[in-house]
């Protein structure tokens, strides 16, 4: 019973990070209909700036507390930025074009930003200070779930409860759902679409910087390419819940979470990614809205 | 003709970028050692380059504007192929030419040089296989790599086995291929396009992990070796003749698989992949079936894949799952898209551009992946047909409402 509760708390901080990354992409998605494929890839550089800003910070004297405050900051402000410029890039001068296009365009700059870190930085997997606190209550309980993973989950909640919030009753929130319903009668009505569109993109890579963040101080090692890994797998929680609904993100990484962590831990850990594929790709061929979507005919 | 107002754009432009990546380009850090490397010549490369760029890139997209234009006035220039084939004595020359070089090139260059022309011929056959699929069907296969897998180690394995021999095991390749494309094509083809990508994408991992685990199956990690060559009615072979050898019998399939794409892309098939890759709801009530028309694409691109795996297994005579990871088959649809989707010469081209270049211009290896990534992005933004853009059939009304047949204007 124990093994299981493991199990079962692994699962739920691995869902977690899914979560996490899956949110972006199911922004974007739900509002240009394009499978962002370098989001895995702004994960993975809100963690390399995470590290260097941590490793610079260090160096310099300053307190724990400030570190992992700063560091976050400027992941987030970076990766922010990183999904702001590929959009302007990679995605706006596409946006009447073929949806193929936009996806390989979408790819190369996949693969662009993971050689891009590659060769600015290193190919060696480096080692990420853990720069989350320890809490003195939780000691008792550190066999089963350590402070560490209680605050992935939490922070989980956290922006999915925020990211709710700002699609629900925000200004922005609305011209967003107005966008992903109908971009052409979205301009009519007074929506400025490229602002909203940029600012799903700012949103959704912020999130993914808190994941990377995250999951590198809990892992405690980084390299270039966890981004490509993750972001299928984010991807595939996107879809196991839904494609362009932020619960369904949540639930999705969550199923894909626990999925890997019982599968891993009752079978076999050298087919983990297979688990995960293998689920996507059942639930796409039984239910491609995904658990919470509703499902679209498709229109001429 | 360069305004203030756009220089100002540049320099902004420049400053964003400057600060974009600042952390990566700039600091390196070893956690190990604890030291922080200041790269500060790297900003301002980033600087001047990317004020530089940002001319370029506006440039482009004005061309590109331009050209959107022009071709809404119905005044585009046709497709290079189109004005070639229209001169028959230049193309018949041209011909002439490329047979001649094809032939004596063996005999002009060292072991070395033909081998690496072997592996980019591999990759013709590769490219044109995925052109079937992605140029002609629209279907974006992004595990393409996984029927090759399957052709390399279904030789390595029937060779280890029962020494099948490599003329046997091409078309048996090629089979298991297709069965292997239609296994994974039948549940997913009746998803969309871009879940179609995700889950071919998922089935490559699939494969490779297997591959990789798997050790009684397929030795794992460290691959299957000794792998007999091609045989020749069993003569025996120098490692130059060899070479030479593979080197012909590539030329010979890849002739082969010219002729097979050519005659499938004006067949009453590749008129429907087509259709289906233009409009899939206009082409069902055409009445095409869209499920089998899309099987049959994936299917066949994925015999060429098993096709071209057997030969590289023979080519080489080991090969293990890292081989065939992602990174391949992105290489393989950068070769698809930057020849230009749906175009035999321009995927000929793609295919030597982008193996060759590398190959001989050793300072830039280290770049060849980001080069790799960044012509996909290019390509899609300023020129979505690629280099030599397919030559298509294309009606257009002309005037007052007077029919013209225009015989191949670019799509």
């Amino acid at each position: 019973m124990e093994y299981f509760i493991e199990l079962f708390l692994g699962g739920l901080t691995r869902g977690s990070i899914y979560a996490l990354i899956a949110l972006g992409y199911t922004m974007v998605y739900g509002i240009i209909e394009l499978i962002n494929f370098a989001h895995g890839e702004i994960y993975m550089i809100g963690a390399f700036t995470a590290l260097i800003v941590a490793s610079v910070l260090t160096l310099l004297g300053f307190n724990e507390l400030s570190i992992l405050v700063i560091a976050s900051l400027c992941a987030v402000i970076w990766a922010a930025s990183y999904g702001f410029t590929i959009e302007k890039l990679a995605y706006k001068p596409l946006r009447k074009a073929p949806r193929l296009s936009a996806l390989i365009s979408a790819i190369g700059m996949s693969i662009f930003l993971q050689n891009y870190v590659l060769l600015a930085q290193t190919s060696d997997f480096l080692p990420f200070p853990a720069l989350m606190p320890e809490f003195g209550f939780l000691e008792p309980y550190a066999h089963i779930m350590s402070s560490a993973e209680v605050i992935i989950v939490l922070t989980t909640a956290l922006v999915m409860a925020a990211l709710t919030f700002l699609i629900k009753f925000t200004r922005l929130g609305k011209a967003m759902r107005a966008t992903a319903q109908d971009r052409d009668m979205a301009l009519l009505s007074g929506v400025n679409v490229n602002r909203v569109i940029s600012f799903t993109f700012i949103i959704g890579s912020a999130t993914a910087a808190i994941g990377g963040v995250l999951i590198a101080s809990h892992i405690g090692m980084i390299n270039f390419y966890i981004g490509f890994i993750a972001g299928i797998k984010a991807f595939t929680a996107a879809v196991l819940g839904g494609i362009g609904s932020v619960p369904g993100a949540v639930l999705g990484g969550m199923v894909l979470g626990w999925t890997e962590s019982f599968a891993t831990g009752y079978v076999s850990s050298d087919y983990e990614d297979v688990f995960a594929f293998t689920l996507l790709v059942l639930i796409l061929i039984f239910r491609p809205e995904g658990i919470l979507g509703r499902s679209t005919t498709q229109k001429v | 003709m360069i305004t203030f107002a756009e220089i100002k754009r540049s320099v902004l432009v420049s400053l964003w970028f400057m600060f974009l990546t600042f952390p990566i380009m700039v600091v390196r850090v070893n956690p190990i050692e604890e030291v922080i490397e200041w790269r500060w010549r790297n900003l301002i490369i980033i600087g001047v380059g990317s004020f530089a760029i940002s001319f370029v890139w506006r440039y482009m997209m004005e061309r590109k504007e331009a050209g959107l234009k022009r071709k809404e006035a119905g005044g585009e220039k046709p497709p290079l192929v189109k004005r070639i084939m229209d001169r028959p004595r230049l193309s018949r020359s041209i011909v002439g030419l490329v047979v001649a070089f094809v032939c004596v090139f063996p005999f002009l260059f060292s072991t070395y040089q033909v081998t690496i022309m072997s592996t980019a011929l591999i990759y013709v056959m590769l490219g044109l296989g995925l052109n079937i699929v992605i140029g002609l069907a629209g279907l974006l296969d992004l595990g393409y790599v996984a029927f090759y897998a399957v052709g390399a180690y279904s030789y390595a394995l029937l060779n280890f086995h029962f020494g099948v021999g490599f003329w046997i095991a091409l078309p048996l390749g090629g089979l298991l291929g297709a069965l292997f494309g239609i296994l994974l094509g039948f549940p997913v083809l009746r998803l969309r396009g871009d879940y179609l990508a995700i889950v071919t994408l998922g089935f490559g991992e699939i494969i490779r992990l297997i591959l990789e685990n798997w050790n009684d199956f397929s030795f794992g990690p460290s691959g299957i070796a000794g792998i007999s060559r091609p045989g020749f009615f069993g003569i025996d072979m120098s490692l130059n003749t060899a070479t030479t050898y593979v080197y012909f019998v590539l030329i010979g399939l890849v002739i082969l698989t010219v002729f097979f794409v050519n005659r499938l892309q004006n067949s009453r098939i590749g008129r429907a992949w087509i259709a289906l890759r233009e409009d899939e709801i206009a082409c069902q009530a055409m009445g095409i079936d869209k499920t089998r028309t899309k099987l049959t694409a994936f299917a066949l691109g994925a015999t060429w894949a098993g096709m071209a795996g057997v030969v590289f297994a023979a080519k080489t005579t080991f090969i293990n799952p890292a081989s065939f990871t992602f990174l391949e088959s992105a290489i393989i649809l950068s070769i698809v898209v930057l020849g230009g989707m749906g175009s035999i010469p321009g995927v000929i081209l793609g295919a030597l551009v982008l193996i060759l270049l590398p190959e001989y211009l050793r300072a830039f290896s280290d770049y060849r992946m980001i080069l790799f990534g960044g012509i996909l992005v290019l390509m899609m933004v300023f020129r979505p047909q690629g280099l030599i853009s397919g030559v298509r059939r294309v009606y257009q009304f002309k005037g007052n409402g007077e029919k013209a047949p225009n015989g191949g204007s670019g799509s």
